[in-house]
């Protein structure tokens, strides 16, 4: 077993046994939180080390690679752990977002204020990384499965965290509903792949060794189990409450790598099934855009920072989504340029997401304690009080942005450039239609300027818009280093793109597995030493142009006053622009997808008394489909509640006739 | 290499000339003498000489954003061909980079604008940002019918200048896009019918108020940056109507800049002519520019 391997193995078990000990700690101590954070950081340091030897390593001999196998009952279904490319590529993320979410959660969930669940959410955050990593280096269905369903109720577990309040119950069950349903329609899909190949293993299947039509079913319903658990539009309805409910480092952990388990299911299945038709690829890109530009549409909406985050989610799957569908076009037209460039893009921004987004939801945690409540337009002014986290904010929010010189920048560079390549094409040999997804992301790329340029300044600029007389104060250390770890990520991300596209050439070379990229070809052919040259130049211009400036303004006077009120002297904080003031325009022109409801106060008379205004954006998919056609399928099946007696011998009775049943069945 | 040296000169000296020309033009539509041609010149001289006032409330970000703004602009005009048809700064897919580049400035001088505190800024803040989303797409529509044309994604390959090949058998939609990018260029340069640059009312108010609060050399920096941008989309523009490159070099940057006057002058028309339209038709005519590119790419598709 190479050193890699074992890394991996023994990060998986640290990660997993890391909430344990505390379990057998009495409540009141801080010991089992100790004992927790270093397991689970020796668990995400080794985590780390091992993916870092997968991608270092050659293109493997089959079977070379197997980390573990275990024996189990079920015939043909091991339980079998491989590690290839692309299962590193995903892997790091996984280990390095857990890793800081624990040394996070030393401060942000202290066991003397939190007897009641911090032991329970150490135990699952560790079991949540672990199984995580199982699903990730599952060579069969079944591991696979294994790992995805202890994913699952994990993360349930985790969002119900302060389950005495009620909406985070309501979120819990929402989350776990949905999560189900996803694992329902992937049992299906395995079976169905078991139907057809005999196997369980999860290999790339020839040409012609399973017909079209079960094909269509499979790729279908691993969209919609996968789609469901990446949060696709329309299918991602769980997502707003799930994240807005859970702690924030739990949110970074579901945002930043939860997610992406879905789409590196997505990645794994196309990578198994053979030549896709012309339908799938352009199916997946435009459910990609939809997702896109409206998750930040109704991003826009919100004034809740955790849910807008949530959303914003919503919209970077879209982007990964794009990049896969186009790597999809590209395997069907037999178009290398499109399958390096979509699936490079998507692999990225994969990477690029759990940076950034993990590094959003920790400032967003970083200042809710501050003032205690999530609004965005009760918030303000909080930059002079908690500067660091505001300059880690910033940095999150200009790569969300797909800014130069950060990160976002290269992973859209990549999209963009693929999707420019399709323009080229005729319609007999190509795929025009495709390039109309480029001003689509050009729209998703203003409005996430957008609201984060409202998120930002009604947040951390101005002055404070509520009345609060205790000053908020910076978070500590133990909560700054992980914002300041990832605000470098992203940086190193953004200034040097060279260095990671060795290892996304060899995720791609994973994925199509029958024709080899040319290594260094993303590099040489599509810009990449560019790009990083001009973000490096960019941030040294930068730098110098401020330090002149600084310069200059205070050599020739500097004054300091009060901000023009136009001569009106009395003015209060809240004449500042809100959330809702500034996104009005843009929620008025996207109000058919997103059907904003607004309570108008009501004045009357010629001395009314104080009303209130309310605005908010609910999620159209959840009020206007999910929730009724639940209500619907309630009644239908309300009948089968005569079943439930209540009593035992009657259920004794059911297992008896059902036994009877079965036998003569079997006969 | 002194291409580039002629380039850099026109980059950094050119630009408020153009902002000077408008003026003059509007000031003779009005019956008036006007300032002299070089007063932003003067203006920008004065401003890099005089102290500053700063609000109390504000942060870092207030002096940051006309740094990041003049910067984008300097970075975006070594990116376009001026004069000759490679740019000091050219790659394959450096558009991309040129796009970004101006929402980069864009992002942080509406944050420095909102640091403020004052509910002017906010009012032009909303304004820039809801143009700004329906801006970009028709752009982009623009780079598609070029990228197309001219099977390139570099600014260099995509604006050299349409050849008579071009125009005689795509000339529909390089007039679509054409009349997409004069739309675009006097919404991006916050010019009428988009926004007034004179007036300072907050009912007309969206660049005009995000840079109030500013004074002194940030000013300076925002007024040059601003005067870039000028140089920026007109050059775009003069690109794809003049065949520059069949002119020699003595020829063609001489040509290019007397072609940047004559769109000063173009937009000092438009401005003189119309009055500023009310805020909300602006997305109208924002939404006009993108079903026009639209338009443009469809009929560059449908018959191949």
């Amino acid at each position: 077993m190479s050193s890699a391997a074992t890394f991996l193995l023994a990060a998986i078990v640290l990660s997993a046994v890391s909430g344990i000990p505390s379990l057998l700690l009495p409540a009141r101590t801080r010991l089992g939180q100790a004992i927790a954070l270093l397991l689970a950081v020796a668990g995400g340091g080794c985590g780390l080390i091992g993916a870092w030897g997968v991608l270092q390593q050659g293109v493997l001999q089959p079977g070379e690679d197997e980390i573990l196998r275990l024996q189990t009952p079920i015939p043909g279904a091991d339980f079998v752990l491989r590690g290839d490319a692309l299962s590193a590529l995903f892997l790091a993320p996984v280990f390095l977002v857990t890793l800081l979410g624990n040394i996070y959660g030393w401060e942000y969930w202290r066991q003397g204020e939190h007897p009641n669940n911090g032991r329970r959410l150490r135990l699952f955050y560790g079991l949540l990384t672990s199984a995580l990593a199982v699903l990730m280096l599952a060579s069969n269905s079944v591991t696979f499965l294994v790992g995805w369903e202890v994913m699952a109720v994990s993360a349930f577990f985790l969002v119900g965290s302060e389950d005495d309040n009620d909406e985070v119950r309501a979120a819990g069950w929402l989350y776990l509903a949905a999560s189900h349903g996803a694992t329902l329609a992937l049992f299906a899909m395995f079976a169905l792949l078991y139907g057809a190949t005999g196997s369980y293993d999860l290999t790339p299947l020839a040409t012609d060794s399973i017909a079209p039509p079960l094909a269509t079913a499979v790729f279908l319903l691993g969209l919609a189990g996968f789609g469901l658990k990446a949060g696709v539009m329309p299918l991602h309805f769980w997502l707003p409450s799930a994240h807005a409910m859970a702690p924030s480092h739990v949110s970074a952990v579901m945002s930043g790598v939860l997610i992406k388990s879905g789409i590196y299911g997505l990645v794994r299945l196309t990578s198994i099934l053979p030549t896709p038709p012309l339908w799938w690829g352009g199916l997946v890109l435009a459910l990609g855009v939809i997702s896109a530009v409206l998750g930040v549409a109704f991003a826009l909406g919100q004034h809740d920072i955790k849910r807008l985050l949530a959303y914003h989610s919503i919209e970077n799957i879209g982007i990964i989504v794009i990049g896969l569908g186009l790597a999809l076009l590209g395997r069907t037209l037999n178009q290398p340029a499109w399958i390096l460039l979509g699936m490079a893009g998507c692999l990225l921004h994969v990477w690029n997401h759990a940076l950034f987004k993990s590094l959003l939801f920790l400032c967003a945690g970083s200042v809710i304690p501050a003032r205690h409540t999530r609004e965005i337009d009760h918030l303000g002014g909080l930059a002079k009080s908690m500067p660091w986290t505001a300059a880690c904010f910033l940095v999150g929010a200009a790569a969300i942005c797909g800014l130069p010189p950060l990160n976002g920048f290269v992973s859209e560079f990549l999209i963009y450039n693929g999707l420019f390549r399709t323009v080229g094409s005729t319609k007999e040999a190509g795929f025009p239609a495709a390039a109309l997804a480029i001003p689509a992301l050009a729209l998703m790329g203003a409005l996430a300027v957008a609201c984060f340029v409202k998120v930002f300044g009604v947040v951390f600029l101005g002055v404070s818009r509520s009345h609060d007389s205790h000053p908020a104060h910076e978070s500590p250390w133990s909560i700054l280093v992980p914002l300041l770890a990832l605000a470098a990520c992203c940086f190193a991300v953004g200034l040097l793109p060279t260095a990671i596209a060795p290892w996304l050439e060899k995720g791609t070379a994973v994925w199509t597995a029958q024709s080899a990229v040319a290594s260094g070809e993303l590099v040489a052919s599509w810009s990449l030493k560019q790009i990083s040259q001009a973000a490096i130049a960019l941030l040294a211009v930068l730098a110098a142009g401020t330090v002149i400036l600084q310069w200059r303004i205070s050599t020739q006077g500097l004054g300091w006053t009060d901000t023009w009120g136009c001569g009106y002297t009395g003015a209060t904080p809240r004449m500042q622009y809100t959330g809702s003031s500034l996104a009005q325009m843009l929620v008025a022109i996207f109000a058919w997808p997103l059907q904003p409801q607004v309570e108008p106060p009501k004045v009357q008379g010629l001395f009314p008394s104080p009303a209130s205004f309310r605005s908010f954006v609910p999620d159209v998919v959840l009020d206007r489909a999910v929730l009724p056609a639940f209500a619907i399928l309630a009644r239908c099946l309300y009948w089968v509640r005569l079943m439930q007696q209540g009593s035992v011998q009657i259920y004794l009775l059911y297992v008896f006739a059902m036994l009877i049943l079965l036998l003569l069945v079997a006969h | 290499m002194w291409h580039s040296a002629i380039h850099i000169l026109l980059v950094l000296l050119w630009p408020p000339l153009l902002i000077g020309v408008i003026n003059k033009t509007k000031a003779f539509f009005g019956g008036r003498q006007g300032p002299p041609l070089w007063q932003p010149y003067f203006d920008i001289w004065r401003l890099l000489r005089k102290g500053t006032v700063q609000s109390r409330v504000t942060t870092w970000l207030f002096r940051f954003g006309p740094v990041v703004s003049l910067t984008v602009a300097l970075a975006a005009a070594l990116m376009i061909p001026l004069g000759r048809r490679a740019a000091p700064i050219s790659f394959h897919g450096d558009v991309l980079l040129f796009v970004y580049l101006l929402v980069l400035g864009r992002f942080f001088l509406v944050l420095a604008s909102l640091d403020t505190g004052s509910a002017f800024e906010g009012m032009g803040v909303a304004r820039e940002i809801t143009f700004a989303c329906l801006a970009e797409p028709a752009f982009f529509f623009c780079l598609l019918v070029l990228a197309r044309l001219t099977d390139s994604l570099s600014m260099a390959g995509m604006f050299a200048g349409p050849s008579q090949h071009d125009w005689q058998h795509h000339g529909a939609p390089l007039l679509l896009i054409l009349t997409s990018l004069f739309l675009l260029m006097l919404a991006e340069n916050c010019r009428i019918p988009f926004d007034d640059p004179n007036t300072h009312l907050e009912l007309t108010m969206i660049h005009e108020v995000i840079v109030l609060d500013h004074s002194g050399p940030m000013l300076a920096l925002l007024q040059l940056a601003a005067a870039l941008k000028q140089l920026i989309f007109s050059a775009l523009l003069v690109r794809l109507v003049v065949p520059l490159d069949f002119a020699g070099p003595w020829v063609a940057w001489p040509l290019l800049a007397a072609c940047t006057v004559i769109v000063a002058v173009f937009v000092g028309v438009v401005e003189s002519v119309m009055a500023r339209l009310r805020m909300p038709l602006v997305p109208h005519v924002l939404t006009a520019a993108n079903v026009v590119g639209a338009f443009g790419f469809i009929l560059l598709v449908i018959p191949s």
